[in-house]
């Protein structure tokens, strides 16, 4: 294997162990680079980050949030929207790496060859998100934070091992014998939320339809597969609002028909101007 | 037997069949959640950090990110010397699934890790939500912060497994209080028994008590015989019916009472008491 092959695939893991190593020191030493959690963090004992979703509910409970976390939740909001696009969930969030594992484990075991295929709607995210505000404003709590399994899993690592993990071991099985990328691509509700928030985003995976081979390599390690739908057809970028910005297509590609862009969402929508 | 006709669906149809569809869906999703939700609230008996606003807007508002129990455990007063740390694992604890606490909410258990009621009180200015209220904990005259106004719970003592209470000599929740002499003192009574020994009773002023918890801590029985509750638990109320005649400021608390009729009424009542003896119902 080519280091080109997994080039993005190692950046992402040093990302994702890296936040989670400086969030455990954070609370382990004492380090003040970044402290909390993933709902809300502190960067050097000065610029809080929030999870917009977290605040979503908090406002659909019913309570006023002091200005700390209002300017967290903006922050990140202008970052994902501006700059990273759905970059949260490959990049950042610690399930992943479990969702990751059961996707590759899926792929070694050729399920997906053998399994009587279950279909579930990748709209059920978008759902999620109205259901939880509901049940936020009903219960007075914030009703997907009592389950989430990406702060569950968080905390478990920086406050120490704890229960909760089996809901983490329920969504690797689950992702492994019953639904292909069905958490992070169908069910969770802050995938979806970062799917929108990032929908302006400049930061976008490239395709060039000259190259490609048509192997579908690209589709087949996709867990957004279907954001993938211009390969060999058309030369654009991948502007669904579902592309974790991964780079695993990129990865994969050995044809250089895949790269990422920035700022060519914004380039092409002034040629077409210009046409 | 001809064939069945095809059933047709008109565009008005699907429509009507879509929403019912996403209508129900969506409800179910409510109800399950929703049902999980009321089971995820805390236990009553949950001691939460100093300054906590009251438990069901602290549930909405505690955004679960820890920066309070890391503050805890980070404190300069928990560390040596040498920079080790004294308690390895700070008093505020982050709630997991099987604590029965709200996940990720923090807590604390006094017989573990007491709170140390630090000057600074670290934790309360970390909290990015204002879920710990600094306002509670400030002096508004002088603005600065006050320990004694922290109210994470009150003491409450067994007197059946209090030893001091069976005349034993015994202090240790006396002298392990940081408010010395005011949240817990000792009441001195004659030992009947012995006819010569004293009874060195301890009795909590809830008034002063902050629930800290270091009494819990100290204590020598097996399982404490004095412990923290939070006040809600552990206290009555009075309510209007009842003032304090000798005191002026009791007289404040119930000043501002619903002056609506206060007296009873039932069927009873409905007659005058003398109508009720003049209407030879007693047979005589």
């Amino acid at each position: 294997m080519k280091f080109s092959n997994i080039k993005y695939l190692i950046l992402r893991r040093f990302t994702q162990f890296g936040l989670l190593f400086l969030y455990f020191a954070g609370n382990f030493w004492g380090w003040s680079i970044l402290q909390g959690d993933i709902s809300t963090s502190m960067l050097f004992n000065k610029v809080p980050l929030s999870d917009p979703f977290a605040l979503l509910q908090i406002f659909a409970s019913g309570a006023v949030v002091g200005a700390n976390v209002l300017i967290g939740a903006l922050i990140i909001s202008l970052f994902y929207g501006i700059i990273g696009g759905r970059a949260f969930c490959s990049w950042v969030c610690p399930v992943n790496l479990i969702t990751d594992a059961a996707a590759w484990l899926r792929r070694k075991l050729l399920i997906d060859k053998i399994e009587r295929k279950l279909w579930i709607s990748r709209n059920i995210r978008y759902y999620m998100i109205i259901i939880v505000l509901i049940t936020s404003a009903i219960s007075g709590l914030a009703a997907f934070e009592i389950l989430s399994p990406i702060t569950i899993l968080n905390r478990n690592i920086i406050f120490g091992v704890g229960s909760g993990l089996g809901l983490i071991a329920a969504i690797f099985l689950f992702d492994l014998f019953v639904v292909k990328n069905g958490w992070c691509g169908h069910i969770c509700p802050l995938g979806g939320v970062y799917s929108i928030i990032g929908k302006y985003s400049i930061f976008r995976v490239k395709h060039t339809s000259e190259n490609c081979t048509l192997c579908m390599k690209c589709k087949e390690v996709c867990p957004e597969s279907q954001v993938l739908h211009m390969i060999g057809k058309k030369s654009i970028n991948v502007n669904d609002i579902e592309c974790t910005n991964c780079g695993r297509c990129i990865d994969v590609c050995d044809d250089d028909a895949l790269e990422f862009s920035i700022g060519k969402y914004i380039t092409e929508n002034k040629k077409k101007e210009s046409k | 037997m001809g064939e069945k006709e095809k059933k047709h669906i008109t565009p008005r149809r699907r429509f009507f069949t879509d929403m019912a569809h996403h209508i129900g869906l969506g409800t179910m999703g409510v109800m399950l959640l929703g049902g999980y939700a009321t089971k995820a609230k805390s236990s009553p008996l949950t001691l939460r950090p100093p300054a906590a606003i009251p438990e069901n807007d602290f549930l909405k508002t505690c955004i679960k990110c820890g920066l309070c129990a890391e503050a805890c455990v980070n404190r300069p007063q928990n560390l040596t010397r040498d920079g080790k740390r004294k308690d390895e694992f700070g008093t505020l604890k982050m709630a997991k699934a099987n604590d029965n606490v709200t996940v990720g909410t923090p807590f604390f258990t006094p017989r573990d890790t007491p709170c140390y009621m630090c000057e600074d009180i670290p934790c309360v200015p970390a909290c990015p939500t204002e879920a710990l209220d600094i306002t509670k904990v400030t002096n508004p005259k002088t603005n600065e912060l006050d320990i004694r106004k922290m109210d994470m719970g009150v003491a409450v003592v067994d007197v059946h497994s209090c030893i001091a209470f069976w005349g034993l000599q015994c202090d240790a929740c006396y002298r392990a209080c940081p408010l010395l002499d005011e949240a817990i003192k000792l009441q001195y009574n004659r030992n009947s028994r012995t006819g010569k020994h004293a009874f060195l009773e301890p009795v909590v002023n809830p008034d002063v008590c902050t629930g800290c918890g270091l009494c819990e801590k100290a204590c020598v029985t097996e399982k404490p015989a004095i412990f923290v509750l939070p006040k809600d638990v552990a206290q009555g109320k009075v309510g209007d019916h009842y003032v304090k005649g000798w005191d002026k400021k009791d007289q404040q608390r119930v000043g501002d009472r619903n002056e609506k009729d206060i007296t009873t009424h039932d069927d009873r009542s409905k007659k005058k008491p003398l109508d009720y003896l003049n209407s030879n119902q007693l047979g005589l």
